[in-house]
């Protein structure tokens, strides 16, 4: 007999309750479940980034963290962040800067992003690349990523 | 689904949890930050029946001053350790070592104690707890031990725990005041895996290098303390000839592996490069602390 559970949890905003094998990953969740895609999985043990989310404020790899760890937790995924016609102020930074081609990573970097513009000082461009650093993309080299940052960190202004 | 079917526990204490431990029958895991076991569950390299996730412990998550030690519980993610102002305070040398710690999200959720119990040979935190004459404090149905850490970590991945055990917190010696320190750390990218590292600890009395300790990682199947090299240095001044002549001993009695990253002859270079600089930086750091007069 599979092992499940029925949990409950916050997922942008919103309420979901739903029972789960034990052994189902929260990235999988995320897709499977509710149909919440934004959220990409790429290498499934912890390498990419691709799968990064809000995890009660923090960011955590979704694929690394079981659905059933999440009862009671808050979640936040890229589609909390803003939509079509209506972009949040970091996939806004995306948009200007450049800091995408392909897309497949981008949602796990908005979301580090996201973490990064919350708590930590990001008073230079080492400190970007360095909290960057757990998130591949093979597309941009990197610098329009920081570019967009860099410009985030201004706009925020030092950390209080 | 990527891992294989376990029972899940969800412990509410430490007796709840070396419960279902004893209960798995020799083969249930200990979830704590998950950022190692989950790959290897995800790879099925690790098939446990019963998977114990302590997160919801309580009080788990605190790092203490104790008589001499500073205690890390079972729950310390590696950002509390990085942010510590205890850490910072009293063991700098591990507040320097938790920047190559992986990344930011890592960080997260990734616990120094399970570090430990992952004991690769490769990580930072096994080789810090061994150079800072670590105590691992363990439970399990049948009472609670306590355990060096040159005992408890035995092999790559491999540990004196038992099934039915778990970890609940790890003490680190406080260096006494004054002790020079220093880290040094290659890896091929930022917070990726040492291809090797060094930590050494140091006092200085009257001219003289005291204390000494040293460890390295990367360049055997676990982390050591170089007691031999250690010895070598006890009692001698700080000068270029020592540290020259310690650092040839050091590279001697290093048998490192050659691997994708790696040739032996390179890691042997790489592992008394950075012996080299972290012993001229730990001596010039307990000469600064002491304040002798010139």
């Amino acid at each position: 007999m599979e092992d499940r559970a029925t949990i409950t949890l916050t997922v942008n905003g919103l309420t979901q309750t739903r029972a789960v094998d034990a052994r189902l990953l929260l990235s999988d969740f995320l897709r499977h479940d509710l149909g919440l895609t934004g959220t990409h999985v790429g290498c499934e043990h912890g390498v990419c980034g691709a799968c990064t989310i809000l995890l009660d404020g923090r960011s955590a790899r979704s694929c690394l963290t079981l659905a059933i760890q999440a009862d009671g937790a808050t979640i936040e995924t890229v589609e909390g962040l803003g939509r079509m016609g209506d972009l949040g102020r970091v996939q806004q930074a995306f948009r200007d800067h450049h800091g995408l081609q392909c897309g497949f990573c981008t949602p796990g970097f908005l979301m580090t992003i996201t973490d990064m513009l919350r708590h930590h000082p990001l008073e230079t461009d080492d400190q970007i690349r360095e909290a960057l650093s757990g998130n591949i993309c093979r597309c941009t080299g990197y610098q329009h990523i920081v570019d967009a940052v860099r410009e985030l960190a201004r706009a925020r202004g030092p950390l209080t | 689904m990527k891992p294989a079917r376990f029972d899940y526990v969800r412990a509410e204490s430490i007796a709840h949890a070396v419960e279902a431990l004893a209960g798995a029958g020799g083969d249930g895991k200990v979830l704590a930050g998950g950022q190692s076991l989950m790959p290897m569950m995800n790879f099925r390299l690790v098939k446990p029946s019963v998977l114990v996730d302590i997160n919801r412990i309580p009080d788990l998550d605190r790092i203490t001053l104790e008589a001499g030690t500073l205690r890390l519980g079972a729950l310390v993610r590696h950002r509390m350790t990085a942010e510590d102002v205890l850490v910072a305070r009293h063991i700098p040398v591990l507040h320097a070592a938790m920047k190559h710690v992986a990344h930011l999200t890592v960080r997260n959720r990734g616990t120094f104690c399970g570090s430990v119990c992952h004991a690769d040979p490769a990580a930072e935190m096994p080789m810090m707890t061994l150079l800072l004459d670590g105590t691992i404090h363990i439970a399990s149905p049948r009472g609670t031990r306590t355990m060096p850490a040159r005992d408890f970590l035995i092999g790559s991945l491999a540990t004196a725990l038992e099934p039915d055990e778990m970890v609940t917190a790890v003490d680190l010696a406080i260096p006494a005041d004054g002790t020079g320190w220093a880290f040094e750390e290659f890896s091929r990218r930022h917070g990726d895996y040492a291809l090797a590292a060094v930590a050494v600890l140091m006092e200085r009395r009257d001219g003289r290098a005291r204390n000494v300790r040293i460890a390295m990682m990367g360049i055997a199947d676990t982390a050591l303390r170089l007691s031999d090299v250690e010895a070598a240095l006890e009692g001698r001044e700080g000068t270029a000839e020592a540290f020259d002549e310690v650092v040839a001993r050091l590279k001697a009695s290093l048998a490192p592996n050659s691997d994708l990253n790696a040739s032996a002859d390179y890691r042997r270079h790489l592992a008394g490069a950075l012996a080299r600089r972290a012993l001229a930086d730990a001596w010039d750091r307990a000469r600064e602390a002491h304040m002798e007069p010139a």
